[in-house]
């Protein structure tokens, strides 16, 4: 379709009395090119001899344009109701349209009670309604379709759901409707728990459900371009964001420690290695032998193996960050507080012979692998009637449920007790659909009389792993640290650990590369043509550009020349 | 957005009318002696009624007309200089459009010549000719028509990249196209050799000069000069000016044009050596067969007639080929030093690759006839710059070849181009207006490259020369665009050749649919014509009812299922619709046609267009989506006048290219080579700045002007109010 740029034909349209103004008082002897006439149609004099509209005219001004130009963009009439790609002629006016969301609140510091996630575009509202349920369902709510329909600047308290309907965390969801925004588009605001892990699993939710993260800056950004900002503001946010930028783009590996940065561009590399391969053949059919698809296979794996690393890595990193929160639950008196001081090297808890001598929940740090471990010793879990037992013993359930991992004490001496069983299933009901691992340790072991191995390989197959420790002598304790690192996938992780840092952007964009990897495995796995590949390898090679702040095709083809021997 | 753009394009055809109607002197001529023209009118006219009002015009033209003649001078609304595969698109496009038009060759018998490669098509080149056929263009029909041999390439490499390649007569060829041009209502050819541009007033083109000191008037010029700017040609260390072999280059036009601050610079390129076929040896040679089902360029089945085809045969360089020349290095232009301008890296000389590529032991050489009625061969992958003495010896080491006579020996040419970062993407000069570049002198290679510029260099010279807008394809509607968008923004140094992949969405720009992307585009400029649009539409209407079938037809077990499963090597489950069965890998409409579950109604490509959209949907709607995602940023349109010196937030180096090439879009600024992205982001940030402010002031002044005329709207009122005063 053609796009007109110019109204300029419309408004002379609109004046039939220009027709005779022109053949009245201008008779060329020799026709003289388009331009010029037309520029004779709006000078000073006519306008003087006949009134124009005041108003001012949609021209601009012939002698700095030339020609109007029509566009046209890609359209196949085919492909109709997948929609048509144009540009139209709006989009100065409209210069977003993805909807963007990040964590707003600082990170990184001690958590603060409240964090938030800010969400920002024309879908902003349905994105945070396909992840945010409101407590009081109003009438014609549905959350499966995202209808949410919230009134501007009115609160509303709910929980926040990821993309298999588990709740992540409760939140105030804070609509603000365009125009009354800090970006002047629709924006709500997830108001969460403060920690960490509650505001990412929120973001990644709202990513899942079709938000893009926000480069630095880009609500401010948004709200320049959207005249939010006055315009002294905006030369300081142009400084602002052009700094920013020049960052993310070609900075934002070489201000970070060369480990991550080599990966990712030897990743690439690999990837426009491959296309080099594949493109060549597809350009210069006859001259090219045969590719090898088992090595292709070998490499793409390789290279998704690479990215998984990465991506532990960041989460490596986010463990070093945030540290892991362990939870030692059990009946009374099965040597919990031992276990604690015997791993902690301390005498944190008090010990003694008399059950339920833990009443409130005591903690104790030590480091795994380099990890920050916070130890939580509980009250033994019972039924009681002492008024602060029976609070330290609701701490401890809540407590187990705020873990990463809980360790499920038990005494080899005791054997599993039917408390056991009740006190398991009771973590269990707690922790609803939410899988918090579980370590199951049979302490005491020292004491025990050899014949505890059946209930153990039977009660076993419940637990993520068991262990066996004796919280006197320290043994088992090294097991047990051993256990809690490959549950936490931190096994893979080299002694000294890759010391660089993932941030979610980069998350984001090595999600993306190995998600390309896995399509493009089935794209070869499934016999689809050669062309096909270079699909879903071009994104992945574009997803590791965006880290690096490359660009890619032209790179490829001068691979092609300097490496192969075509053309004719 | 669609919608928007719907009622943008509503508007805008609309405008046309009008605006010619509201230009009635400027354009006296065409009226009274252009009858296409008023063919195509008619077409406009039905569907814009208020059109008929214009009749008065037409009788001014006529008078204008009849003084121009007195004056003795050549006037015309486009003059296209060069009659080589560019030249004939625009001259053709621009003369179905109705411009009066005017082709200026140096020789007529060599209207539409092939110097190098008898062949049309090919991998990426095939996709510009379905294109440019798509269009209306002409390059389709005549390479259908004069073909000796056809072959589709990367049949298995998926649909993107599939490619038609002809060997094509060159006679014939030459001949056909002379005479569709000669036969072409509107348009006159005349011999002549034009070494200047006439200028008006405003930098605009005037008209051009020729060597014999006649002047021929125009509005819109087009130059497609090809490789005859100051060519010049050599075998070894000899060299003759010359635009090809036996044709004098053409002299002069280079400096006018630097005159005018055109930037020039020099290319080189080579074609091989012709033996005679009766001297070779075919026994010991591969043969290569055309394919056995024909396809074709143009989607126009008036030109789908079949001829017998002509066998191609494969040899290849030996042990001794590398040793001569090895030997002989010395003696190429390229090794021995004396000819500088760059060649084609993806058409390199026999030399040249043996030196780069030292580890392989062997090149293919094909040999290709030139015609079914003369005993040239061409033997492509071959071309050298040896002097001549040494081209019958190398040809010899070639297994066929070991007693070959040489027809023609092989040579390289160097000629004047000027970098496209001069024009615009509708090809117009940046300079001077009216003024276009097409093919080779824009430098790029190749017929197909040189046709695709033709037509729209042909299509934007009428429509400026009539006062309308240009048309621009962007980059990502086709390979057109792509090539053009390539031309005008990337610095480019060496011979230009399309390739697929430098499209970045080639998914979406298919042989198969180039129809469905085109066509339509080619109707609303007026080059489709009512017998074209009508197969166009009813094969569209046939391929979506298709679909629709395949849709809601569902089969339960029986054979087709159990082939199906068979090739697939999955299961098929109970009620399946025939589109989910063509879904499955391995699967295509043959299976369904074997079955009896085929729509005989279709053609044979119809099929294939269907078994592509039903097959490949998810691939396609997700470079669809890539696609609106990315060109929402891309298409933001840069203003002309900007001082990329004067921005300090840019990189030098950005700040140097982009004030070269002076792209137009965000999007070209993006591929300007040297501009990183963190440059387009600052460069973003300081156009929005920029609108800010302007916006600003233009607010203030509505205020003001607001505020003027309602005092002068008052005055008015109480005028009138008196005049009326006075008349009661």
């Amino acid at each position: 379709m053609i796009i007109s740029e110019n109204s300029h034909t419309a408004t002379m349209a609109l004046l039939p009395s220009f027709r005779t103004i022109i053949t009245r008082f201008y008779r060329p002897t020799k026709p003289p090119p388009q331009l010029i006439f037309s520029s004779l149609l709006f000078p000073k004099k006519l306008s003087s001899l006949f009134p124009l509209p005041p108003k001012p005219q949609p021209l601009k001004p012939l002698a700095s344009t030339r020609q109007e130009t029509s566009f046209v963009s890609n359209r196949d009439e085919r492909l109709v109701g997948l929609g048509s790609v144009n540009d139209g002629g709006s989009i100065e006016t409209q210069s977003s349209t993805s909807t963007i969301a990040a964590i707003v609140t600082s990170l990184g510091g001690p958590p603060a009670a409240v964090g938030i996630v800010r969400l920002s575009g024309p879908n902003a509202v349905d994105i945070a309604g396909r992840v945010f349920s409101p407590a009081k369902k109003k009438k014609g709510f549905d959350s499966g379709s995202g209808s949410w329909k919230p009134k501007s600047h009115i609160v509303e308290y709910g929980v926040v759901l990821d993309s298999q309907g588990n709740v992540v965390d409760e939140v105030l969801a804070v609509p603000m409707l365009a125009p009354k925004s800090y970006t002047r588009e629709d924006v709500v605001e997830l108001q969460c728990h403060g920690s960490e892990v509650c505001l990412r699993r929120v973001l990644k939710a709202c990513l899942e459900a079709g938000a893009r993260l926000a480069e630095p800056g880009e609500f401010t950004l948004r709200a320049f371009l959207n005249g939010r900002l006055d315009l002294s503001q905006a030369e300081n946010v142009g400084k602002l964001i052009s700094a920013k930028s020049v960052a993310a783009a070609d900075a934002a590996l070489a201000g970070m420690q060369g480990g991550f940065s080599t990966l990712v561009r030897s990743l690439r590399g690999q990837c426009i290695e491959l296309l080099t391969e594949i493109e060549a053949r597809l350009d210069f059919e006859d001259e090219m032998p045969p590719l090898d698809v088992n090595i292709i296979m070998d490499s793409i794996h390789a290279m998704s193996q690479d990215v998984e690393h990465a991506l532990e890595t960041a989460n490596y990193d986010k463990l070093l960050q945030s540290g892991l929160q362990i939870a030692i639950v059990g009946r009374p008196n099965v040597g919990k507080s031992s276990l604690l001081n015997a791993w902690s090297k301390s005498e944190r808890a008090i010990v003694t012979e008399i059950a339920g001598t833990t009443r409130d929940v005591v903690e104790a740090s030590v480091s795994v692998a380099g990890v920050a471990v916070t130890l939580l010793d509980t009250a033994g879990i019972r039924e009681t009637d002492d008024i602060v037992e029976k609070i330290g013993v609701e701490r401890s359930e809540a407590v187990a449920m705020g873990a990463d991992v809980i360790i499920m004490t038990v005494s080899a001496i005791d054997g599993w007790t039917l408390e056991d069983t009740k006190l398991v299933e009771r973590i269990r009901s707690n922790m609803g659909s939410a899988s918090i691992p579980m370590i199951l340790v049979i302490n005491k072991i020292d004491c025990a009389s050899s014949a505890c191995s059946d209930w153990v390989n039977r009660e076993a197959k419940l637990f993520s792993k068991h262990v066996f420790t004796c919280a006197i002598t320290g043994q088992g304790i090294h097991d047990l640290e051993k256990s809690i690192l490959e549950i936490v996938g931190l096994d893979k992780i080299p002694a000294g650990g890759r010391r660089w840092t993932v941030n979610q952007r980069q998350c984001e964009q090595l999600m993306r590369a190995k998600e390309a990897l896995v399509r493009l495995k089935s794209t070869i796995e499934e016999e689809l043509p050669l062309d096909f590949w270079t699909i879903d390898l071009k994104e992945a090679a574009l997803a590791l550009g965006q880290i690096s702040g490359d660009d890619i095709s032209e790179e490829i083809l001068s691979n092609i020349f300097g490496k192969f021997c075509i053309g004719k | 957005m669609s919608i928007l753009s719907v009622h943008l394009s509503r508007l805008t055809r609309h405008h046309f009318p009008f605006s010619s109607l509201l230009f009635p002197s400027s354009r006296p001529y065409y009226h009274a002696c252009a009858p296409s023209r008023r063919n195509l009118r008619f077409s406009v006219i039905k569907r814009f009624p208020f059109r008929c009002i214009c009749s008065f015009p037409a009788t001014n033209s006529i008078a204008d007309r009849n003084r121009n003649v007195e004056v003795g001078e050549e006037k015309y609304d486009v003059i296209v200089v060069g009659g080589g595969h560019a030249g004939c698109e625009a001259a053709l496009a621009s003369a179905r459009l109705g411009a009066k038009t005017l082709l200026l060759t140096l020789n007529i018998d060599r209207i539409a010549w092939q110097p190098c490669n008898p062949a049309v098509g090919g991998l990426a080149k095939s996709q510009l000719v379905h294109e440019v056929d798509a269009l209306g263009g002409e390059i389709g029909k005549v390479a259908d028509r004069c073909y000796l041999q056809k072959r589709v390439l990367n049949v298995s490499r998926g649909p993107a990249v599939r490619a038609l390649r002809a060997q094509t007569d060159k006679r014939e060829y030459a001949m056909q196209m002379k005479n569709v041009v000669e036969s072409t209502p509107n348009l006159s050819i005349r011999e002549a050799m034009v070494t200047d541009i006439l200028l008006g007033k405003n930098d605009n083109v005037e008209g051009v000069c020729t060597f014999f000191g006649m002047n021929f008037y125009a509005p819109a010029v087009i130059l497609t000069t090809g490789t005859f700017m100051s060519g010049k040609i050599w075998v070894g260390r000899t060299s003759m000016p010359a635009g090809r072999a036996g044709e004098s280059a053409s002299h002069g036009l280079t400096e006018n044009l630097q005159r005018l601050g055109f930037e020039s610079d020099r290319l080189k390129t080579g074609t091989p050596a012709r033996v005679d076929c009766r001297t070779v040896d075919f026994s010991v040679l591969e043969p290569q067969l055309g394919d056995e089902e024909v396809s074709w360029f143009s989607f126009d089945p008036d030109f789908h007639i079949e001829k017998e085809q002509m066998c191609c045969y494969l040899t290849r360089t030996t042990k001794s080929t590398h040793q001569l020349i090895k030997d002989n290095l010395h003696e190429t232009p390229t090794y021995g030093g004396w000819v500088e301008a760059k060649g084609p890296r993806y058409c390199p000389s026999i030399e040249d690759k043996i030196v780069r590529f030292q580890d392989k032991e062997s090149h293919q050489i094909f040999l290709e006839p030139e015609g079914r009625t003369v005993p040239e061969l061409y033997v492509q992958g071959f071309s050298t710059g040896l002097p001549e003495r040494l081209q019958l010896p190398l040809l010899r080491t070639l297994p066929g070849l070991e007693n070959c006579s040489m027809l023609r020996p092989a040579y390289a040419v160097e000629y004047d181009y000027l970098p496209a970062h001069q024009c615009s993407r509708s090809l117009m000069t940046k300079k001077i207006d009216g003024l276009f570049f097409s093919g080779q002198i824009n430098g790029t290679t190749g017929y197909e490259e040189a046709a695709a510029q033709g037509i729209i260099s042909g299509i934007n010279a009428a429509r400026h020369s009539d006062g309308k807008p240009l048309i621009v394809l962007e980059r990502e509607s086709s390979y057109i665009g792509t090539l053009i968008d390539d031309l005008v923004t990337k610095d480019l140094r060496e011979p230009y050749r399309m390739l697929t992949s430098r499209s970045e969405h080639r998914l979406l720009l298919r042989s198969d649919n180039a129809d469905s992307r085109l066509t339509p585009l080619g109707r609303e400029i007026g080059l489709i014509d009512d017998r074209r649009w009508k197969i166009y539409q009813d094969k569209q209407a046939r391929i979506s009812d298709e679909k629709k079938r395949l849709k809601t037809v569902r089969i339960s077990g029986g054979d087709l299922a159990a082939d199906v499963s068979h090739f697939s090597g999955q299961p098929v489950k109970e009620s399946s619709t025939l589109e989910s069965l063509l879904k499955k890998p391995h699967i295509e409409y043959k299976l369904l046609d074997k079955h009896g579950f085929g729509n005989e109604m279709l053609s044979r490509t119809e099929k294939e267009c269907v078994e592509i959209d039903i097959k490949y949907e998810g691939f396609i709607i997700r470079q669809r989506n890539q696609l609106q995602q990315m060109v929402h940023q891309q298409h933001r349109r840069l203003p002309e006048d900007l001082d990329y010196y004067a921005m300090t937030t840019l990189s030098l180096e950005a700040r140097e290219k982009l004030s070269k090439v002076r792209p137009q879009t965000i999007g070209q600024a993006s591929r300007v080579g040297g501009v990183s992205p963190a440059d387009i982001t600052a460069l973003m940030i300081i156009l929005e700045t920029k609108r800010r402010k302007a916006q600003e002031v233009r607010r203030h002044q509505i205020r003001a002007s607001v505020m003027v005329d309602t005092v002068e709207n008052l005055s008015d009122t109480l005028t009138e109010a008196v005049g009326t005063h006075k008349c009661g």
